[in-house]
C-alpha cells in the first residue's frame, strides 16, 4: 500500500511499490495526460512533479512517492479551470504540434519558472533539455517560456480559439 | 473527436442509389468530397447521417459540414490530425467560404469509411497532373472521372494522410467548395422563406441578413431547409482579395486539449466505462523469421500475468499493468527460425549498392530524366567534378510510439489507435480479428507522430489478434525498444553525380545515378536549373529491410545529394554557391525568389565570426520552393547549427503561422537525421534501440530559425508538412564546407567528428 496525494487529493493504492509512477498515475488513477515516451527517462514525456520536482515517472517507482505529493499536467490549471500562466503560453505561442510531449514540456517549463521565474537561455536548456519534441517545437518552447516568465511579449494576438 | 467514440459502423453496402444519388454519389461515395449533397433518403449521406450528425436539432447539410442547432459548424475532415495542423487550416478553408465565424468552427475527423476516401488526395498519388488549375472548376459534372478516382483510392484504402497533401487537395478542392456550396444552399433556403431575391441576402459571422428588411438569422435557424435546396452545381468561390480568413494565423483548434491534458492519441484511447488489460510484444527481430520456440516459464509466474501468447510472429504478454506485461516479457527466452538473412548487415548492403552502380556505369540503369547528351558534354567540359553521397537508413522515431487497444466480442472488432490510413488500419483489425470490415469500429484519435509511420496496419492486425485470443479490451503498447527496431525504414542509398564545367564556370553536363526508387518521381530531378544535358538514372538494389515512406520520403536523400553536388561545383567553378545557383535559375523565377529571399534573411556575404559558416541549399518538393541558409559554428571542433533561415514559397500560405511551424518542424527533423542518426544492420537486426543511441536533436543544440514566406502562386497550393525538411541538411554540410574546407558526403554528420 502506497500513500500519497495527486494533485492536491490523498490516494492509498495497493500496487507492487516498483511499479514506475507513469503506469500507477495512468492505469490506476485513468489520467492519460502523462505520456510513455521512452521508459528510461531519455525523451522526458512523462515529466511530473514529485514534492514540485520535475521527475522521469516512467523510470521512477512508485515507493518514492510515499508520502509525497504528486503532480500532473491535470493539476496545474487553478481549480477554477482557468489554465496556469505556462499553458496560456502555450496556446498563444501555438506551440504544439502532434502534442504528445506537451504534457511532459511544460511540466519541466513549470518547475523551471517556480525555480527560476526569470530564466536565462542557458538555464532554459539546461532545464528542457531533457524534453524531447520531435515535432521540433523548440524555438516556440523557448519563447513560450519567455512570454509566460514575463521576460518577453507574445506577438500573436490572443489564445481564443 | 470524441464524437467518433459512440460512432456505429454503417450498416449496409449495398444501398440502391438512385440516379441523381448516383450523380451525386458518384463523388460521395468517392469520399464526400461533391458539396452540398441534399439529405435525400436512399443517398449515403443519408446513411451516413447516424454517424457524423448524432446531436440534436442537427442537420447534414452535405457530407462535409454540419451546422449544430447552436450554430456551431462542424468540418468533418477526412484526414488524421498528427501535429500538422492541416485539419485546422482546412476548417479555416471552410469557414472562409462559407463565412462562419472562427469561434463557431469545430473540427471532427471523418470516420473510417470509404466513403469519406478523399479523391482528390487519391488523385494526387494516382494521377499527379489531373487536378484543375483552380478549385471551382471541380463540380458535379464529371462523375465518371471522379467516380474512377474514388474506386482507385477505395482499392486501396486510401483515406489517407501524406504526401503533404491535405490543405492542398482536400481543403482547396473540397473544403472550400463544401463551404461555398454550404453558403449557397443557406441563403437559398433563406431567401425562400423570407421571400426575397437570395441576392439582396448576404452573410457574415454565421449569421444570414437581408439588410433592406431588418431580417437577421443564424445558419442553424436554416440548416435544416438548406439540406433540401437543389445543389449548387458550380458554387462561387472567393478571390485571394476576398479571403477573410484564408491568409491568417487562426490558432489552431487541437490546441486547447493539447496543454491541459485532455487530448486523446491512440495510448489513451479505448472503450469507456471497461477495465482495460495490458499487452507487450515483442515480433521476432529479422524480416522473414518466426518464434521457433519460447519459454515462458517465469514469465508465467509473474505478478500480473494474464496470458502469455505465441502468435508465431510475435510473442504477447497480457497483463494487469503495462508494466507487468513488459516485465515478463523481458523474462521469456526465445529462439527465432533462421532466415535467408540472418547473415545480413548494412555494409554488406551498402557494398551491394556500390557494386550496382559500377555496373551501371556512366549511362546504365533506368532513365528517370534525359535531355541533351550528358556523357557527350561531359567529356567536352573544361573541368570536370566527381562525388559519391551515401545516406544510411533512418527510423521515424514518433514520440508515440507505436499502439492500439482492441476489443473483439460478438463478431465485433473495435479499435482505438493514430492512423494516417485508417481504412488499412481497419483492415488490419479485419484480418486480425477475423470479421468483417462491416463489424470493425475505427475509433480516430490524434497521432502522437505520423511522418510516414503510420502509414502501415500491422500494429492493429496485432492488436486485433490479441484481443480475439483473450476476449477483453486490451491495450497493446510496443516498447521504444519495439518501435525502434520493427519501423519501415527511410531507405539507405548511395548516389553518384559526374558534373561538367565550361571554361567561365558554367554548368552544362548534370549526370546522376543511385539506387533507391524514387518515391515522388521527381524526387532527383534537377529541370528547375538551367542545364543543358542532364542525365539522371537509378538501379535495382536488394534492400532487404522493412521499408517505409519518411518525411519527405525521397527529397530526404535527394536533396541532401543534389544540393550538396551544385554546392561542390560551384567551389569548382570558383563561384559563389548563391551565385552560382542564381545563374541557374534563370528561367524559374519563383525558385530564384525563394533563394534570394532566404540569402538576404541571412545576410548572405556578410561578415561571419571566426570558425563560422554558411551554407545554402534548394528544393522543391510537394509544390513547393524552399530555401534555407545554415549557420554553423566550427569553433568547438565539431558543428554546432547556429542559425536556420528558411524562405518558403507554398503557393499561398492559408494558414502562415501553421505554414511556418511546418518549416520549424521539418527543419528540426531534417537536422536531427542528419546531424546524429543512423539506423544500422547486424545479424539480420537492427542495432539501435532507443533514444540514447537514435539520438533527437533537443532544445540545448536546435538552432533559432527565422521563416519568411512568399505567396508566389495562390491558384497553385504547394505542401507544408514535409518541404521544409529536405534543404536543412545540405545547407549544414555546405555551411560546414564553407566554415572548414571539409565536404560532409556521408550522413549523418556526427560520425566525422566522434
Amino acid at each position: 500500500m502506497v500513500k500519497l496525494s495527486i494533485n492536491g487529493r490523498l490516494e492509498e493504492v495497493e500496487v507492487d511499490p516498483a511499479m514506475p509512477i507513469l503506469w500507477v498515475i495512468r492505469e490506476r488513477f485513468g489520467m492519460n495526460g502523462t505520456k510513455f515516451g521512452c521508459g528510461i527517462a531519455q525523451c522526458g514525456a512523462c515529466t511530473v512533479h514529485l514534492d514540485g520536482e520535475p521527475i522521469r515517472s516512467c523510470s521512477t517507482p512508485i515507493s518514492a512517492a510515499e508520502g509525497k505529493s504528486i503532480t500532473t499536467i491535470e493539476g496545474i490549471a487553478a481549480e477554477d479551470g482557468t489554465l496556469s500562466k505556462v499553458q496560456q503560453a502555450w496556446i498563444s505561442e501555438q506551440v504544439p504540434q502532434c502534442g504528445y510531449c506537451q504534457s511532459g514540456q511544460i511540466m519541466s517549463a513549470t518547475a523551471l519558472l517556480k525555480r527560476t521565474p526569470q530564466p536565462s537561455d542557458e538555464q532554459i536548456d539546461a532545464a528542457m533539455k531533457g524534453n524531447v519534441c520531435r515535432c521540433g517545437m523548440y524555438g516556440r518552447i523557448r519563447k513560450a517560456i519567455k512570454v509566460a516568465a514575463g521576460t518577453e511579449e507574445s506577438a500573436r494576438q490572443g489564445a481564443s480559439t | 473527436m470524441n464524437d467518433m467514440k459512440t460512432g456505429k459502423p454503417p450498416r449496409s453496402r449495398a444501398a440502391k442509389w438512385t440516379r441523381r444519388g448516383f450523380i451525386g454519389a458518384g463523388a460521395i461515395a468517392g469520399g464526400a468530397l461533391v458539396v452540398g449533397v441534399a439529405i435525400r433518403s436512399g443517398n449515403p449521406v443519408g446513411r451516413l447521417k447516424p454517424i457524423v450528425a448524432g446531436g440534436e436539432g442537427e442537420a447534414l447539410v452535405n457530407s462535409w459540414v454540419k451546422i449544430g442547432a447552436d450554430n456551431l459548424v462542424t468540418a468533418i475532415v477526412p484526414h488524421c490530425e498528427m501535429g500538422q495542423g492541416a485539419n485546422s487550416t482546412i476548417a479555416q478553408m471552410l469557414a472562409d467560404e462559407m463565412d462562419v465565424s472562427w469561434e463557431n468552427i469545430r473540427v471532427m475527423d471523418a470516420p473510417a469509411d470509404g466513403n469519406y476516401v478523399s479523391q482528390h488526395t487519391v488523385r494526387t498519388f494516382i494521377g499527379p497532373g489531373t487536378l484543375p488549375d483552380k478549385p471551382n472548376q471541380v463540380s458535379f459534372m464529371e462523375p465518371t472521372y471522379d467516380g474512377l478516382f474514388t474506386q482507385l483510392g477505395k482499392l486501396g484504402s486510401a483515406y489517407i494522410t501524406g504526401g503533404s497533401s491535405s490543405v492542398r487537395t482536400t481543403g482547396q478542392y473540397g473544403m472550400r467548395i463544401a463551404g461555398a456550396a454550404a453558403r449557397e444552399m443557406l441563403v437559398a433556403a433563406a431567401a425562400a422563406e423570407w421571400g426575397v431575391p437570395e441576392g439582396e441576402i448576404t452573410t457574415e459571422n454565421t449569421m444570414l441578413i437581408h439588410a433592406a428588411s431588418g431580417k437577421s438569422e443564424p445558419y442553424a435557424r436554416f440548416a435544416a431547409a438548406a439540406a433540401e435546396q437543389d445543389l449548387p452545381r458550380a458554387p462561387r468561390i472567393k478571390t485571394v482579395a476576398e479571403y477573410k480568413l484564408m491568409g491568417t494565423p487562426a490558432p489552431r483548434k487541437d490546441i486547447p486539449g493539447k496543454v491541459d491534458g485532455t487530448a486523446i492519441f491512440g495510448i489513451d484511447g479505448g472503450p469507456e466505462g471497461q477495465e482495460l488489460k495490458y499487452a507487450a510484444v515483442k515480433a521476432a527481430p529479422v524480416v522473414g523469421s518466426r518464434i521457433e520456440s519460447m519459454d515462458a516459464s517465469t514469465a508465467k509466474t509473474m505478478p500480473g500475468v494474464l496470458q502469455i501468447l505465441n502468435m508465431g510472429d510475435f510473442v504477447a504478454v497480457v497483463a494487469d499493468s503495462y508494466w507487468q506485461a513488459q516485465q515478463a516479457l523481458g523474462a521469456i527466452q526465445t529462439v527465432y527460425t533462421k532466415t535467408e538473412i540472418d547473415g545480413l548487415d548494412s555494409d554488406q548492403m551498402f557494398a551491394g549498392f556500390s557494386k550496382a552502380l559500377d555496373a551501371a556505369g556512366a549511362s546504365g540503369g533506368s532513365s528517370k530524366a534525359e535531355y541533351g547528351d550528358a556523357e557527350g558534354a561531359l567529356s567536352a567540359a573544361a573541368t570536370k567534378v566527381e562525388a559519391e553521397y551515401k545516406v544510411p537508413f533512418l527510423a521515424h522515431a514518433t514520440m508515440e510510439p507505436m499502439n492500439c487497444t482492441a476489443w473483439v466480442r460478438d463478431g465485433k472488432c473495435d479499435i482505438w489507435t493514430g492512423s494516417q490510413v485508417p481504412l488499412m488500419a481497419r483492415d488490419g483489425a479485419v484480418e486480425g480479428a477475423g470479421v468483417s470490415a462491416d463489424d470493425v469500429t475505427m475509433h480516430t484519435v490524434f497521432l502522437g507522430g505520423g511522418f510516414g509511420r503510420r502509414l502501415t496496419a500491422e500494429y492493429t492486425n496485432q492488436a486485433a489478434r490479441i484481443a480475439k485470443a483473450t476476449g477483453y479490451p486490451v491495450r497493446m503498447i510496443w516498447s521504444r525498444e519495439e518501435d525502434t527496431a520493427q519501423d519501415f525504414y527511410r531507405p539507405a542509398d548511395i548516389s553518384r553525380f559526374s558534373g561538367g564545367l565550361d571554361q567561365a564556370g558554367k554548368l552544362l553536363s548534370w549526370n546522376n545515378v543511385h539506387c533507391t526508387e524514387d518515391e515522388p518521381a521527381e524526387a532527383a530531378l534537377v529541370e528547375f536549373y538551367d542545364i543543358p544535358n542532364v542525365a539522371v538514372r537509378n538501379v535495382e538494389v536488394e534492400m532487404p529491410v522493412r521499408l517505409g515512406a519518411w518525411r519527405s520520403v525521397a527529397h530526404s536523400q535527394h536533396g541532401f545529394f543534389v544540393e550538396s553536388f551544385i554546392d561542390e561545383l560551384a567551389h569548382a567553378a570558383g563561384k559563389d554557391p548563391y551565385e552560382f545557383r542564381r545563374t541557374l535559375l534563370a528561367n524559374s523565377p519563383r525558385h530564384l525568389a525563394v533563394l534570394d529571399g532566404a540569402a538576404k534573411m541571412a545576410g548572405w556575404g556578410s561578415e561571419l565570426p571566426e570558425g563560422y559558416g554558411r551554407g545554402i541549399a534548394l528544393v522543391r518538393s510537394f509544390n513547393s520552393i524552399v530555401a534555407e541558409v545554415a549557420e554553423v559554428d566550427m569553433t568547438g571542433g565539431k558543428p554546432r547549427v547556429v542559425k536556420m533561415y528558411c524562405c518558403v514559397d507554398a503557393g499561398f500560405a492559408m494558414n502562415p503561422d501553421g505554414l511556418t511551424a511546418q518549416m520549424e518542424s521539418g527543419i528540426i527533423y531534417g537536422l536531427t537525421a542528419a546531424m546524429y542518426d543512423e539506423i544500422t544492420i547486424k545479424d539480420g537486426r537492427v542495432e539501435q534501440s532507443n533514444f540514447h543511441d537514435y539520438p533527437m536533436m533537443r532544445m540545448d543544440d536546435a538552432p533559432e530559425i527565422a521563416v519568411q514566406i512568399i505567396n508566389g502562386a495562390p491558384d497553385n497550393l504547394g505542401g507544408a508538412g514535409e518541404p521544409g525538411l529536405p534543404p536543412a541538411a545540405p545547407a549544414v554540410a555546405n555551411a560546414i564546407f564553407a566554415a572548414t574546407g571539409q565536404r560532409i558526403r556521408e550522413l549523418p554528420i556526427a560520425k566525422h567528428f566522434a
